[in-house]
């Protein structure tokens, strides 16, 4: 059966570097879900999907648009970003593989588990990228989910 | 279960955010540097300790609904970061004891089931 049509969309734009507002879509993303009435467990998990995204792009790639899409049966964000790509997918969804410099680490970030934390919050997980060009995340919460 | 106030006593604490909840529960305790850990393992509810002082504590905490966070070793966070723990309404404690210290004291708070030993 075909998911619900959302009932609320919105975009938000993410600038690769950008330290300084690092977490900021995440944060309105948990405040837009939680004023919807959705449950506190999903709600956390989306929040934490959104927030490893973001993180992702700030250190990573150069821009990105995440789009919100909820509906009464899911959370849906997809994460488009231009950026280097991954060469290496499979490597990238390792725990503990990790690109980032020293400066990402200090910062408290780089362990190598973004990705792999992303897709077990997920319920569907898909992931796609062309190096060179930029990778695209499309992420899936239902929010009446038996979540492991 | 330990509370705020006994945190603040047991470690000696300074809390950063004056208005906090002294009598917060916590249900679990979690300590670490990497907050990419913290978003993967720590459970709701839970106290943090760390030595990263930085905003991305607070983001982290509020995203992944930690309860309070304890800087361990003397560090503190910048005014930007309390103001920005105050608004999310995160209590924050900073320390001078290590992280070993720190973690050894609450082990034994938690093993005491939360009476707090000195």
């Amino acid at each position: 059966m075909p998911a619900a049509e959302p009932v609320f969309r919105r975009e938000f734009p993410v600038k690769g570097g950008d330290f300084a507002k690092a977490g900021a879509a995440a944060c309105e993303i948990k405040e837009l879900l939680k004023d919807l009435g959705l449950d506190a467990a999903t709600v956390r998990r989306a929040a934490i999907v959104a927030y490893e995204a973001e993180m992702n792009v700030i250190m990573y790639a150069w821009k990105a648009r995440m789009d919100l899409a909820v509906s009464p049966d899911e959370v849906r964000l997809t994460v488009d970003d231009s950026g280097p790509g991954i060469a290496d997918i499979e490597l990238a969804m390792t725990e503990g593989y990790s690109t980032a410099t020293a400066e990402m680490r200090e910062l408290g970030f780089g362990a190598g588990m973004g990705l792999p934390n992303i897709k077990r919050n997920a319920d569907v997980f898909a992931i796609d990228s062309e190096v060179g060009r930029g990778t695209r995340l499309d992420i899936t919460i239902r929010t009446n989910g038996h979540h492991p | 279960m330990i509370v705020l106030k006994d945190v603040l006593a047991l470690l000696d604490g300074e809390l950063l955010t004056p208005a906090s909840v002294l009598d917060t529960p916590f249900p679990k305790v979690f300590a670490s540097d990497l907050m990419s850990d913290v978003l993967a393992s720590a459970e709701p509810g839970a106290l943090l300790l760390t030595g990263l002082a930085n905003a991305h504590v607070v983001s982290t905490c509020s995203v992944a609904d930690l309860a309070a966070v304890v800087f361990v070793q003397g560090k503190r966070p910048a005014p930007d970061v309390v103001v920005q723990a105050l608004s999310r309404n995160l209590p924050l404690v900073a320390t001078r004891l290590t992280m070993f210290e720190a973690c050894s004291k609450i082990a034994g708070l938690v093993e005491d089931g939360g009476h707090a030993r000195r």
